[in-house]
Protein backbone atom coordinates (compact mmCIF):
# COMPACT_ATOMS: atom_id res chain seq x y z
CA UNK A 1 0.00 0.00 0.00
CA UNK A 2 1.33 3.46 -0.78
CA UNK A 3 -0.83 6.49 -0.32
CA UNK A 4 0.38 9.08 -3.19
CA UNK A 5 -0.69 12.85 -2.96
CA UNK A 6 -2.83 14.32 -5.40
CA UNK A 7 0.60 15.60 -7.07
CA UNK A 8 2.11 12.02 -7.30
CA UNK A 9 -1.48 10.86 -9.27
CA UNK A 10 -1.38 13.96 -11.25
CA UNK A 11 2.59 13.52 -12.38
CA UNK A 12 1.78 9.44 -13.46
CA UNK A 13 -1.22 10.64 -15.31
CA UNK A 14 0.83 13.38 -16.99
CA UNK A 15 4.13 10.92 -17.55
CA UNK A 16 1.27 7.97 -19.36
CA UNK A 17 -0.86 10.53 -21.09
CA UNK A 18 1.21 13.88 -21.91
CA UNK A 19 -0.99 16.54 -22.37
CA UNK A 20 -4.27 15.15 -22.57
CA UNK A 21 -4.11 15.61 -18.79
CA UNK A 22 -5.08 18.75 -17.94
CA UNK A 23 -3.54 20.90 -15.36
CA UNK A 24 -3.39 20.00 -11.89
CA UNK A 25 -6.30 21.95 -9.80
CA UNK A 26 -7.33 22.40 -5.77
CA UNK A 27 -5.92 20.47 -3.46
CA UNK A 28 -6.51 17.62 -0.81
CA UNK A 29 -9.45 15.85 -2.23
CA UNK A 30 -10.68 18.11 -4.25
CA UNK A 31 -7.98 17.63 -6.57
CA UNK A 32 -8.51 17.74 -9.79
CA UNK A 33 -7.60 17.35 -13.66
CA UNK A 34 -9.73 18.10 -17.08
CA UNK A 35 -9.24 15.16 -19.32
CA UNK A 36 -10.92 15.17 -22.98
CA UNK A 37 -14.17 13.25 -23.57
CA UNK A 38 -12.94 11.28 -26.24
CA UNK A 39 -9.94 9.80 -23.67
CA UNK A 40 -12.02 9.30 -20.42
CA UNK A 41 -12.20 5.73 -21.05
CA UNK A 42 -8.55 4.62 -21.54
CA UNK A 43 -7.56 7.13 -18.46
CA UNK A 44 -10.11 5.67 -16.25
CA UNK A 45 -9.28 1.99 -17.27
CA UNK A 46 -5.58 3.50 -16.66
CA UNK A 47 -6.63 4.80 -13.31
CA UNK A 48 -8.66 1.38 -12.21
CA UNK A 49 -5.85 -1.27 -13.16
CA UNK A 50 -2.38 0.63 -12.43
CA UNK A 51 -1.23 -1.47 -9.27
CA UNK A 52 0.36 2.50 -8.19
CA UNK A 53 -3.40 3.76 -8.64
CA UNK A 54 -5.46 1.16 -7.64
CA UNK A 55 -8.19 3.51 -7.95
CA UNK A 56 -11.35 0.48 -7.62
CA UNK A 57 -13.92 3.02 -6.46
CA UNK A 58 -15.55 4.96 -8.78
CA UNK A 59 -17.30 7.21 -5.46
CA UNK A 60 -19.43 9.57 -7.39
CA UNK A 61 -20.07 10.38 -11.24
CA UNK A 62 -22.42 13.81 -11.88
CA UNK A 63 -22.74 16.53 -14.09
CA UNK A 64 -22.78 20.31 -13.95
CA UNK A 65 -24.24 22.64 -16.45
CA UNK A 66 -21.80 25.39 -17.40
CA UNK A 67 -24.23 27.94 -19.98
CA UNK A 68 -21.73 30.62 -19.62
CA UNK A 69 -18.48 29.16 -21.33
CA UNK A 70 -21.12 26.89 -23.04
CA UNK A 71 -19.94 23.60 -21.39
CA UNK A 72 -21.38 20.21 -19.54
CA UNK A 73 -19.16 18.92 -17.29
CA UNK A 74 -18.60 15.60 -16.05
CA UNK A 75 -16.94 14.78 -12.85
CA UNK A 76 -15.44 11.64 -11.36
CA UNK A 77 -14.63 11.03 -8.22
CA UNK A 78 -12.22 8.29 -7.35
CA UNK A 79 -11.13 6.44 -4.86
CA UNK A 80 -8.93 3.79 -4.04
CA UNK A 81 -9.26 1.34 -0.93
CA UNK A 82 -6.17 -0.36 -0.95
CA UNK A 83 -4.40 2.87 -1.06
CA UNK A 84 -6.35 4.91 0.46
CA UNK A 85 -6.11 7.91 -2.02
CA UNK A 86 -8.61 10.24 -4.26
CA UNK A 87 -8.76 12.03 -7.04
CA UNK A 88 -10.80 13.87 -9.40
CA UNK A 89 -11.22 13.81 -12.98
CA UNK A 90 -13.30 16.27 -15.27
CA UNK A 91 -14.38 16.35 -18.64
CA UNK A 92 -15.57 19.25 -20.25
CA UNK A 93 -17.84 18.50 -23.06
CA UNK A 94 -19.70 21.02 -25.58
CA UNK A 95 -23.23 21.89 -24.37
CA UNK A 96 -25.19 21.84 -27.93
CA UNK A 97 -23.94 17.97 -28.53
CA UNK A 98 -22.53 16.87 -25.41
CA UNK A 99 -20.59 13.27 -26.33
CA UNK A 100 -18.63 11.21 -23.32
CA UNK A 101 -17.01 7.82 -24.00
CA UNK A 102 -18.89 5.75 -21.11
CA UNK A 103 -17.21 4.14 -18.27
CA UNK A 104 -19.63 1.88 -17.42
CA UNK A 105 -17.67 -0.82 -18.27
CA UNK A 106 -14.64 0.15 -15.82
CA UNK A 107 -16.66 0.33 -13.49
CA UNK A 108 -19.97 -1.25 -13.39
CA UNK A 109 -21.92 1.06 -10.96
CA UNK A 110 -21.30 4.09 -13.56
CA UNK A 111 -24.28 2.16 -15.79
CA UNK A 112 -26.89 4.04 -13.24
CA UNK A 113 -24.96 7.19 -12.59
CA UNK A 114 -24.45 7.60 -16.59
CA UNK A 115 -28.21 7.24 -17.36
CA UNK A 116 -28.98 9.75 -14.28
CA UNK A 117 -26.22 12.31 -16.65
CA UNK A 118 -28.38 11.47 -19.30
CA UNK A 119 -31.67 12.07 -18.06
CA UNK A 120 -30.74 15.53 -16.31
CA UNK A 121 -28.22 16.68 -18.32
CA UNK A 122 -29.21 15.14 -21.99
CA UNK A 123 -25.57 13.83 -22.01
CA UNK A 124 -25.01 11.18 -24.52
CA UNK A 125 -22.90 7.98 -23.45
CA UNK A 126 -21.58 6.00 -26.31
CA UNK A 127 -20.76 2.81 -25.40
CA UNK A 128 -23.13 2.74 -22.82
CA UNK A 129 -25.12 -0.82 -22.70
CA UNK A 130 -28.37 0.68 -21.64
CA UNK A 131 -28.59 4.17 -22.12
CA UNK A 132 -32.07 5.28 -20.76
CA UNK A 133 -33.98 7.70 -18.85
CA UNK A 134 -33.67 6.66 -14.62
CA UNK A 135 -35.80 9.34 -13.18
CA UNK A 136 -38.05 11.16 -15.58
CA UNK A 137 -40.94 9.84 -17.41
CA UNK A 138 -39.34 8.39 -20.77
CA UNK A 139 -41.46 10.55 -22.93
CA UNK A 140 -40.56 13.80 -20.51
CA UNK A 141 -39.37 17.16 -22.49
CA UNK A 142 -36.05 18.01 -22.65
CA UNK A 143 -33.64 17.95 -19.42
CA UNK A 144 -34.25 19.94 -16.03
CA UNK A 145 -30.67 20.23 -14.61
CA UNK A 146 -30.23 22.02 -17.56
CA UNK A 147 -29.73 26.08 -16.44
CA UNK A 148 -32.15 27.13 -19.61
CA UNK A 149 -35.06 24.44 -18.71
CA UNK A 150 -38.58 25.45 -18.72
CA UNK A 151 -40.94 22.97 -16.75
CA UNK A 152 -43.78 22.68 -19.35
CA UNK A 153 -47.35 23.92 -18.23
CA UNK A 154 -48.55 20.43 -17.69
CA UNK A 155 -47.86 17.07 -18.44
CA UNK A 156 -50.27 14.27 -19.75
CA UNK A 157 -52.96 16.90 -18.28
CA UNK A 158 -51.77 17.11 -14.78
CA UNK A 159 -51.06 20.87 -14.33
CA UNK A 160 -47.40 20.99 -12.61
CA UNK A 161 -48.28 24.14 -10.75
CA UNK A 162 -50.26 24.46 -8.00
CA UNK A 163 -51.47 27.85 -6.43
CA UNK A 164 -50.24 29.07 -3.11
CA UNK A 165 -52.42 29.16 -0.48
CA UNK A 166 -50.84 31.94 1.28
CA UNK A 167 -51.78 34.50 -1.60
CA UNK A 168 -55.53 34.63 -0.47
CA UNK B 1 -83.29 -13.06 31.39
CA UNK B 2 -79.66 -13.54 30.27
CA UNK B 3 -78.54 -11.80 27.51
CA UNK B 4 -76.10 -14.49 26.38
CA UNK B 5 -79.16 -16.66 25.55
CA UNK B 6 -81.53 -14.34 24.22
CA UNK B 7 -79.22 -12.40 21.68
CA UNK B 8 -78.91 -15.83 19.00
CA UNK B 9 -82.88 -14.64 18.99
CA UNK B 10 -82.95 -11.15 18.51
CA UNK B 11 -83.66 -9.47 15.44
CA UNK B 12 -82.37 -6.15 14.52
CA UNK B 13 -83.77 -3.37 12.55
CA UNK B 14 -81.88 -1.14 10.15
CA UNK B 15 -82.23 0.09 6.45
CA UNK B 16 -80.24 -1.31 3.75
CA UNK B 17 -78.47 1.51 3.33
CA UNK B 18 -76.93 1.49 6.94
CA UNK B 19 -76.70 -2.19 6.42
CA UNK B 20 -74.27 -2.12 3.44
CA UNK B 21 -72.64 0.95 4.67
CA UNK B 22 -72.03 -0.74 8.03
CA UNK B 23 -70.89 -3.54 6.09
CA UNK B 24 -68.30 -1.22 3.69
CA UNK B 25 -67.22 0.39 6.15
CA UNK B 26 -65.97 -2.64 8.46
CA UNK B 27 -64.22 -4.07 5.90
CA UNK B 28 -62.29 -1.55 4.28
CA UNK B 29 -58.93 -3.37 2.34
CA UNK B 30 -56.43 -0.96 1.97
CA UNK B 31 -53.51 -1.12 -1.53
CA UNK B 32 -50.47 -1.14 -0.13
CA UNK B 33 -49.05 1.84 -2.05
CA UNK B 34 -46.29 2.90 0.19
CA UNK B 35 -44.60 5.86 -1.87
CA UNK B 36 -42.46 7.66 0.56
CA UNK B 37 -41.07 7.73 4.34
CA UNK B 38 -45.03 8.03 4.86
CA UNK B 39 -45.64 4.88 4.09
CA UNK B 40 -42.89 3.93 7.41
CA UNK B 41 -45.92 5.48 9.28
CA UNK B 42 -48.46 3.62 7.36
CA UNK B 43 -46.84 0.19 8.23
CA UNK B 44 -46.80 1.32 12.21
CA UNK B 45 -50.49 2.04 11.85
CA UNK B 46 -51.07 -1.43 10.80
CA UNK B 47 -48.98 -2.41 13.78
CA UNK B 48 -50.12 -3.35 17.70
CA UNK B 49 -50.34 -0.04 19.26
CA UNK B 50 -53.21 1.63 16.15
CA UNK B 51 -53.85 -2.07 14.70
CA UNK B 52 -55.98 -1.32 11.52
CA UNK B 53 -57.02 -5.05 11.45
CA UNK B 54 -59.71 -3.99 14.02
CA UNK B 55 -61.34 -1.50 11.64
CA UNK B 56 -61.41 -4.55 9.53
CA UNK B 57 -58.80 -3.39 7.44
CA UNK B 58 -56.22 -5.74 5.84
CA UNK B 59 -53.16 -4.66 3.25
CA UNK B 60 -53.82 -6.00 -0.17
CA UNK B 61 -51.47 -6.66 -2.59
CA UNK B 62 -53.59 -5.86 -6.13
CA UNK B 63 -55.81 -3.07 -6.67
CA UNK B 64 -58.46 -5.50 -8.06
CA UNK B 65 -59.63 -6.91 -4.98
CA UNK B 66 -59.01 -3.44 -3.04
CA UNK B 67 -62.05 -0.80 -1.68
CA UNK B 68 -59.18 1.82 -0.30
CA UNK B 69 -55.58 3.00 -1.86
CA UNK B 70 -53.85 5.55 1.03
CA UNK B 71 -51.51 7.41 -1.40
CA UNK B 72 -48.62 7.76 1.30
CA UNK B 73 -45.71 9.74 -0.03
CA UNK B 74 -44.60 12.00 -2.45
CA UNK B 75 -46.04 11.22 -5.53
CA UNK B 76 -43.80 11.61 -8.86
CA UNK B 77 -44.85 12.63 -12.33
CA UNK B 78 -44.15 9.35 -13.14
CA UNK B 79 -45.77 7.48 -10.77
CA UNK B 80 -48.68 9.59 -11.47
CA UNK B 81 -50.27 8.19 -14.48
CA UNK B 82 -49.52 4.69 -12.83
CA UNK B 83 -51.65 5.63 -9.94
CA UNK B 84 -54.60 6.64 -12.04
CA UNK B 85 -53.93 3.20 -14.18
CA UNK B 86 -54.19 1.64 -10.20
CA UNK B 87 -57.20 3.65 -9.47
CA UNK B 88 -58.98 2.57 -12.67
CA UNK B 89 -58.43 -1.12 -11.91
CA UNK B 90 -60.12 -1.08 -8.27
CA UNK B 91 -63.36 -2.10 -8.06
CA UNK B 92 -66.59 0.77 -7.03
CA UNK B 93 -67.15 1.67 -4.73
CA UNK B 94 -63.74 2.93 -3.90
CA UNK B 95 -61.89 5.56 -1.72
CA UNK B 96 -58.76 7.17 -1.31
CA UNK B 97 -57.30 8.41 1.47
CA UNK B 98 -54.18 10.99 0.87
CA UNK B 99 -51.68 11.04 3.06
CA UNK B 100 -49.32 13.66 4.21
CA UNK B 101 -48.27 17.05 2.76
CA UNK B 102 -46.68 15.16 -0.43
CA UNK B 103 -49.77 13.75 -1.23
CA UNK B 104 -51.90 16.41 -0.16
CA UNK B 105 -49.91 19.53 -2.35
CA UNK B 106 -46.40 18.57 -3.38
CA UNK B 107 -45.23 19.58 0.17
CA UNK B 108 -41.40 20.30 0.70
CA UNK B 109 -41.13 18.69 -2.93
CA UNK B 110 -43.69 21.37 -4.71
CA UNK B 111 -41.62 23.30 -6.68
CA UNK B 112 -39.50 20.19 -8.25
CA UNK B 113 -39.66 19.68 -11.55
CA UNK B 114 -40.13 15.58 -10.93
CA UNK B 115 -42.95 15.58 -8.60
CA UNK B 116 -47.04 15.76 -8.88
CA UNK B 117 -48.10 18.70 -6.91
CA UNK B 118 -50.98 16.40 -5.41
CA UNK B 119 -52.55 13.34 -5.77
CA UNK B 120 -55.78 14.95 -6.34
CA UNK B 121 -54.52 16.16 -9.64
CA UNK B 122 -55.04 12.58 -10.91
CA UNK B 123 -57.55 10.74 -8.53
CA UNK B 124 -60.48 12.09 -6.40
CA UNK B 125 -59.54 12.07 -2.76
CA UNK B 126 -61.85 11.52 -0.16
CA UNK B 127 -59.88 12.46 2.79
CA UNK B 128 -56.62 14.32 3.43
CA UNK B 129 -54.25 13.69 6.25
CA UNK B 130 -52.00 16.31 6.92
CA UNK B 131 -48.49 16.27 8.58
CA UNK B 132 -45.05 15.22 7.39
CA UNK B 133 -45.11 12.61 8.17
CA UNK B 134 -48.57 12.24 10.22
CA UNK B 135 -48.56 10.13 12.61
CA UNK B 136 -50.11 6.76 12.92
CA UNK B 137 -52.75 8.57 14.89
CA UNK B 138 -53.62 11.22 12.50
CA UNK B 139 -53.83 8.42 9.48
CA UNK B 140 -56.11 6.18 12.03
CA UNK B 141 -58.47 9.56 12.56
CA UNK B 142 -58.60 10.21 8.91
CA UNK B 143 -59.58 6.54 8.71
CA UNK B 144 -62.56 7.10 11.07
CA UNK B 145 -63.62 10.10 9.34
CA UNK B 146 -63.69 7.86 5.82
CA UNK B 147 -65.69 5.74 7.81
CA UNK B 148 -68.26 8.64 8.85
CA UNK B 149 -68.54 9.63 4.84
CA UNK B 150 -69.14 6.06 4.26
CA UNK B 151 -71.69 5.38 6.67
CA UNK B 152 -73.35 8.86 5.55
CA UNK B 153 -73.07 7.44 1.79
CA UNK B 154 -76.72 6.42 -0.29
CA UNK B 155 -75.80 4.65 -2.46
CA UNK B 156 -79.22 3.26 -3.41
CA UNK B 157 -80.81 6.54 -3.73
CA UNK B 158 -80.04 8.39 -7.46
CA UNK B 159 -81.38 11.60 -7.40
CA UNK B 160 -79.94 12.58 -10.58
CA UNK B 161 -78.84 10.73 -13.86
CA UNK B 162 -75.23 9.11 -13.05
CA UNK B 163 -72.64 10.93 -13.94
CA UNK B 164 -68.64 9.02 -15.07
CA UNK B 165 -66.49 10.20 -12.31
CA UNK B 166 -63.24 11.94 -13.91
Amino acid sequence: MLTLDPAAIHAQLRSRFGDAVGELVGQGGDASATVPPDRILEIATFCKTDPGLAFDCLSNLSGVDYPKRSAIQIVYHLYSYPNRHRFVLKVDAARDNPVVQSIAGVWAHAEWQEREVFDLLGVDFPGHPDLRRLLMPEDWPGHPLRKDFVEPEEYHGISTSRESLLKA
Amino acid sequence: MSLINSVPEMALTTTVDDFLNWTRKSSLWYMMFGLACCAIEMMQAGGPRTDLDRFGMAPRATPRVSDLIIVSGTLTLKMALRTKILYDQMPEPRYVVSMGSCANCGGLFQLAYSVCDGVDKVIPVDVYVPGCPPRPESLVEGLVKLQEKIQQERWLVRKEPAVATA
